[in-house]
C-alpha cells in the first residue's frame, strides 16, 4: 500500500515533534478550532505537528473528557444515508427549495468512501471532476479538497457540493441537530458556519489552481438539518462571509509556525512514547493562551488550565477584562488593596479596583 | 462582568473559599417545591430518557423510558410526568384571596400559593420548553391519540417555560442560576455551569478543599452530569448494552439511571438548603404574588378550554410579550439593587449611585411661586463617591422610595462633592413635614437614579390591525396552530 498523502509531512521542523507516531488528520472541525483561539502557540504547534493531543493528556496526567455518545453519532450517520440514498432523492428536493435547483440536469457523483487509502484517488477525481465545469454535476458527494494550514496540506471532505442552475457551486453541510420551528442550537448553527467556511475556502483554492473564477463558490452554504421533532429534512441557506475572512485571517498568521518549530530547542518532543516528565518539560516551551472556552474545544485544555490556575484568563475573558487586564490574580488583588503601584496603563483600573475593594468591605464587614 | 463581581471572584481564588454576591436572598424559596432533573437521549432531538422527579427529598421517583426512539414510548413518558406534575399543580388551587382592582371598585381572585419547579440548569429548562412544545399540540383522538393529560402537561410546561424567561419569576428556577446570583466562586463561568463543580465550590464536602471538591465534580465517573445531556461513556458502555436489545430490561435500566441522577438530586436540595440561610430579600414577596397571578390566569385560561399556546407568537403578541419581559427586567434590577446594598455597591461604583451625609437641610421650605404653595424641602449631601449626575435628574432613596430629590446644583469642595437636592413627596399632606419624612444633618443617605415609579406598559393595536411593516394582519387565526 502506497502510504497516504497526509503521512508526508512537508516541514521536518514538525515531523520531528512527533516522534515516530503517526500524524493525526486535521478536518474541518479542528480548523476551525484553531480559529477559536488564534494566540496559542501551543495549540498551532501541536496541531500542524499532528500530535495525538488526547493520548499527549492521558500520557502526562490530565485525560479530557471528549467522548462522543454512540446514540448521537448512529443518528448523524442514519440522517446523512437517508438524504443520500437512492441518488439523494431526498437531499435534492430540499435543496431544489433553498438553491432552485434546475430539475431535469440533476446528477449525483459519488467520488468515492471515505477511507484513509483513497484519499489521493479520490482528490485526483475531484480535481478532474471540477477541472471542466461545464459538465459539473448537481451533486458531488465525498468530494476530497486540500487546504494549506500552517504550512502543511491538510485533506478535507465537505459533505457535499451542490451545483445551482446559474454555475454556482454551494457547500452542503449535513447535521443531525434539530431545527424546530425555524430555530437551532446558537453555537451548533455557528459550528457548521465555520466549518462550512473551512470547505468553502478550500474548493475556492482548487478553482483557482484550476484556473477557474474561485467567485463561482458561492459564500451561501446550505445547512440541512432534522425538522422539529422528526427525521423530516429541512434546509437553510447560511450567508459565512464573516466567517470566511476571521478563517483566512487566521491562516495567515498560522502560516508560519513551521518557522515556530524551527525554533524550539533540539529536545523539545511531543513523542507520547516519552517518559511524563519530558513530554511536561517540553510543553513548557510551547506558550499555551487558556481561556475556559478552551475546555470546550481542545483536547490539552485540562493541563493549560492547570498551568494557568492564578491568571485572571483562568477566570475568562470578562473577569480578567474587569479586572483591567492584570495578569495574575495575586496582581488584580494587589491593586485592589493599594499595596501594588499600577504602571499608568492600570491606573484607571486600579482606582475603581480600589473603590470596588472598599465597597465590598464595608458592606459585608 | 462588574468590577464588583470580577473582583469577588479573584478574592475567591485567592481565599480558596466562595464569595457573597448578595446579602439577601432574591427569589422566593418554596416550602414544597417539585424538583425535576430530566435526561435525553444523545442525537435525538430532545426525546427525554429519564427523569428523577419529586416532592420529597428522601422520595424521588425515577421515570424512564425504555425505547427513546419510540414515539408511543415517549408519550406514555410525558403521561407519567404528567401524573406527577398535574396534581401537584392542582395542590395549589384550593384556596383564594380577593384582590381588589381597579381602585377597589372590583375584586379579582387568585390562589393563595403557587407551584415551584426546580431543575438543574438552563439546558433543563429549555428541555422542558422544547418538550411542551412536542405535547402540547398532540391530538387525544384519531390515529396518533395520547392520553388527555400530554397536551395538557405540554401547556403547562410552555407556561413554566415561558415564565422562566421574566427577569425575578420564581415559578421555574435553575440551581446553576439561583446559586451563581448569589455567590461567586473562584472558577470561570464555564464551569459553574456544572451544577457539581459549582457546589463544589459552594459547599465542598468536610475535609475537601474546594478545589479538590471542584476537580472530583468534573470527573464523569465520580459525579455524573445534571443533564439534561448524558455522559458519553455511561451511554457507550452502560445504556447501548442495555438498550439496544428489542426487550430492555426496564427495571435494571431505571437501576442504572436512578444511580446516574441521584447524586444531582442531593446537589439539587443542598442547593436549596444553601440558599435558605439568606433571609429573604425586601420584594419578593411582590414578585411571588406576581406569579400566583401568573399561575391562577394561566389555571383559569386551560380550565375554560383556552388555546394551546401559539407555535410563534403573532407580530402583536410578541411585540407586547417583549415589552413585559423589558419591563420585568428592569423593575427586577431596581428592585435587587433597592434590597441588598451589595447589589447597590454597583450602582455606586460607576456613579448612579452615591451615599453621603446630609451637611445642611431646610425642612420647612415653601415653594409658592405656583398658584398653590407646596412643601419642597431642600438638602445637602456631601459625598466622596463617584456622582454622575446633572442638575435636574431625579433622584430615589431606597431608605425613602415614594420621595423624589431632584437635583439642583453640584459643587466640588476638596475631594468630596456638594449636592443640593429639592424633595417632594412622601412628607405627608401639609405644608408642615412629617416627622423624619426628611433627612436631617448628620445622617447617611444614598441616593440613585434609579427608580421604582409605575412604568406603563405599551400600546400595541389589536392582532387584526397590525401595521403592513409587521407582516400585516395575520392570514387565519388557524395557521399558526396547525401542526
Amino acid at each position: 500500500m502506497t502510504p497516504a498523502p497526509h503521512q508526508r509531512n512537508p516541514d521536518p521542523a514538525l515531523d520531528r515533534l512527533r516522534g515516530d507516531t503517526p500524524a493525526k488528520r486535521h478536518n474541518a472541525r479542528t480548523i476551525a478550532a484553531l480559529t477559536g483561539n488564534p494566540g496559542c502557540t501551543r495549540r498551532a504547534v501541536l496541531d500542524a505537528a499532528g500530535v495525538d493531543k488526547p493520548r499527549l493528556a492521558q500520557t502526562i496526567g490530565f485525560p479530557a473528557a471528549f467522548g462522543q455518545s454512540r446514540f448521537a453519532l448512529a443518528r448523524g450517520n442514519a440522517f446523512e444515508a437517508m438524504l443520500k440514498d437512492d441518488g439523494g432523492k431526498l437531499l435534492l428536493e430540499v435543496l431544489r427549495e433553498v438553491l432552485d435547483l434546475d430539475v431535469p440536469e440533476v446528477g449525483y457523483d459519488d467520488l468515492g468512501e471515505d477511507a484513509d487509502d483513497t484519499l489521493s484517488a479520490r482528490h485526483a477525481r475531484t480535481r478532474e471532476l471540477f477541472g471542466r465545469p461545464e459538465v459539473f454535476s448537481a451533486l458531488v458527494d465525498h468530494p476530497l479538497l486540500t487546504l494549506d494550514v500552517a504550512g502543511q496540506r491538510v485533506f478535507l471532505e465537505p459533505d457535499l457540493v451542490a451545483f445551482q442552475v446559474e454555475g454556482r457551486l454551494h457547500v452542503v453541510e449535513i447535521k443531525s441537530f434539530a431545527i424546530v420551528d425555524g430555530q437551532a442550537d446558537s453555537a451548533k448553527v455557528s459550528a457548521a458556519a465555520v466549518q462550512a467556511a473551512v470547505y468553502v475556502l478550500a474548493l475556492r483554492k482548487l478553482l483557482a489552481s484550476l484556473g477557474h473564477d474561485p467567485a463561482l463558490v458561492s459564500h451561501d452554504v446550505v445547512l440541512v438539518c432534522p425538522r422539529d421533532f422528526s427525521l423530516t429534512p429541512t434546509a437553510v441557506v447560511i450567508d459565512v462571509r464573516k466567517q470566511l475572512a476571521t478563517l483566512q485571517r487566521q491562516l495567515t498568521r498560522l502560516a508560519s509556525v513551521g518557522d515556530l518549530a524551527a525554533e524550539l530547542p533540539p529536545g523539545v518532543s511531543f513523542d507520547v512514547t516519552l517518559p511524563p516528565a519530558d513530554l511536561l518539560a517540553s510543553l513548557d516551551r510551547v506558550e499555551a493562551r487558556y481561556a475556559p472556552e478552551c475546555l470546550s474545544a481542545c483536547e490539552l485544555a485540562v493541563y493549560c488550565r492547570h498551568e494557568a490556575a492564578g491568571s485572571t484568563a483562568a477566570l475568562g475573558r470578562p473577569v480578567r477584562d474587569a479586572l483591567g487586564g492584570v495578569e495574575t490574580v495575586a496582581e488584580a488583588l494587589a491593586l485592589a488593596a493599594g499595596t501594588r503601584e499600577p504602571t499608568p496603563e492600570q491606573a484607571e483600573a486600579a482606582t475603581l479596583l480600589q473603590a470596588a475593594a472598599r465597597l465590598r468591605a464595608e458592606i459585608l464587614s | 462582568m462588574s468590577t464588583l463581581t470580577a473582583l469577588a471572584r479573584a478574592q475567591a481564588f485567592a481565599e480558596g473559599r466562595a464569595q457573597p454576591l448578595a446579602t439577601v436572598r432574591h427569589l422566593h424559596l418554596h416550602a414544597r417545591p417539585l424538583v425535576l432533573i430530566p435526561y435525553t437521549m444523545a442525537g435525538e432531538p430532545n426525546a427525554p430518557l429519564a427523569a428523577m422527579v419529586g416532592t420529597e427529598r428522601d422520595d424521588p421517583q425515577v421515570l424512564v423510558v425504555a425505547q427513546p426512539r419510540n414515539r408511543d414510548d415517549r408519550f406514555a413518558f410525558a403521561a407519567e410526568l404528567a401524573e406527577v406534575l398535574l396534581p401537584y399543580l392542582e395542590s395549589f388551587t384550593g384556596e383564594t384571596e380577593a384582590v381588589a382592582i381597579d381602585r377597589g371598585r372590583d375584586v379579582r381572585y387568585r390562589y393563595t400559593d403557587a407551584p415551584q419547579l426546580w431543575v438543574p440548569n438552563p439546558g433543563g429548562v429549555d428541555f422542558l420548553r422544547l418538550f411542551g412544545r412536542s405535547t402540547r399540540f398532540r391530538s387525544t383522538e384519531g390515529e396518533y391519540a395520547v392520553p388527555a393529560t400530554v397536551p395538557l402537561l405540554g401547556r403547562w410546561l410552555t407556561f413554566f417555560g415561558n415564565s422562566a424567561e421574566v427577569a425575578g419569576s420564581s415559578l421555574l428556577l435553575t440551581a446553576v442560576q439561583a446559586l451563581s446570583s448569589h455567590w461567586a466562586t473562584g472558577q470561570s463561568s464555564a464551569e459553574d455551569a456544572q451544577l457539581a463543580a459549582l457546589m463544589g465550590w459552594l459547599d465542598p464536602e468536610p475535609g475537601r478543599t474546594v478545589f479538590e471538591a471542584a476537580a472530583a465534580a468534573e470527573d464523569p465517573a465520580v459525579t455524573p452530569p445534571a443533564g439534561p445531556a448524558t455522559d458519553p461513556g455511561f451511554d457507550n458502555d452502560v445504556l447501548a448494552p442495555l438498550i439496544s436489545v428489542a426487550e430492555p430490561d426496564v427495571a435494571k435500566l431505571r437501576e442504572v439511571l436512578r444511580e446516574q441522577l441521584l447524586p444531582t438530586w442531593h446537589l439539587m436540595w443542598r442547593a436549596r438548603d444553601l440558599l435558605a440561610q439568606l433571609p429573604e430579600a425586601g420584594r419578593v414577596a411582590s414578585r411571588w404574588d406576581g406569579d400566583r397571578d401568573a399561575f391562577s390566569a394561566f389555571w383559569l385560561h386551560v380550565a375554560e378550554g383556552g388555546a394551546p399556546q401559539p407555535r410563534r407568537d403573532g407580530a402583536v403578541a410578541a411585540a407586547a410579550r417583549l415589552s413585559r419581559l423589558e419591563n420585568a427586567a428592569s423593575r427586577y434590577a431596581v428592585q435587587r439593587a433597592f434590597d441588598d446594598p451589595l447589589i447597590m455597591a454597583e450602582y455606586r461604583l460607576v456613579g448612579a449611585a452615591f451615599e453621603g451625609e446630609v451637611t445642611l437641610a431646610k425642612a420647612d421650605r415653601v415653594d409658592d411661586t405656583g398658584r398653590r404653595p407646596v412643601l419642597r424641602p431642600r438638602i445637602m449631601v456631601r459625598t466622596t463617591e463617584t456622582v454622575r449626575v446633572e442638575p435636574g435628574a431625579v433622584l430615589t432613596s431606597p431608605a425613602r422610595p415614594a420621595q423624589k430629590a431632584t437635583v439642583i446644583s453640584l459643587q466640588p469642595s476638596g475631594a468630596a462633592v456638594d449636592v443640593v437636592l429639592e424633595l417632594s413627596g412622601g412628607m405627608g399632606r401639609k405644608l408642615v413635614a412629617e416627622p423624619g419624612s426628611v433627612p436631617e444633618v448628620g445622617e447617611r443617605v444614598l441616593l440613585t437614579t434609579l427608580s421604582e415609579a409605575y412604568r406603563p406598559g405599551g400600546a400595541f393595536p389589536e392582532p387584526e390591525q397590525t401595521p403592513w411593516t409587521h407582516g400585516g394582519p395575520p392570514s387565519s387565526s388557524l395557521e399558526a396552530d396547525e401542526q
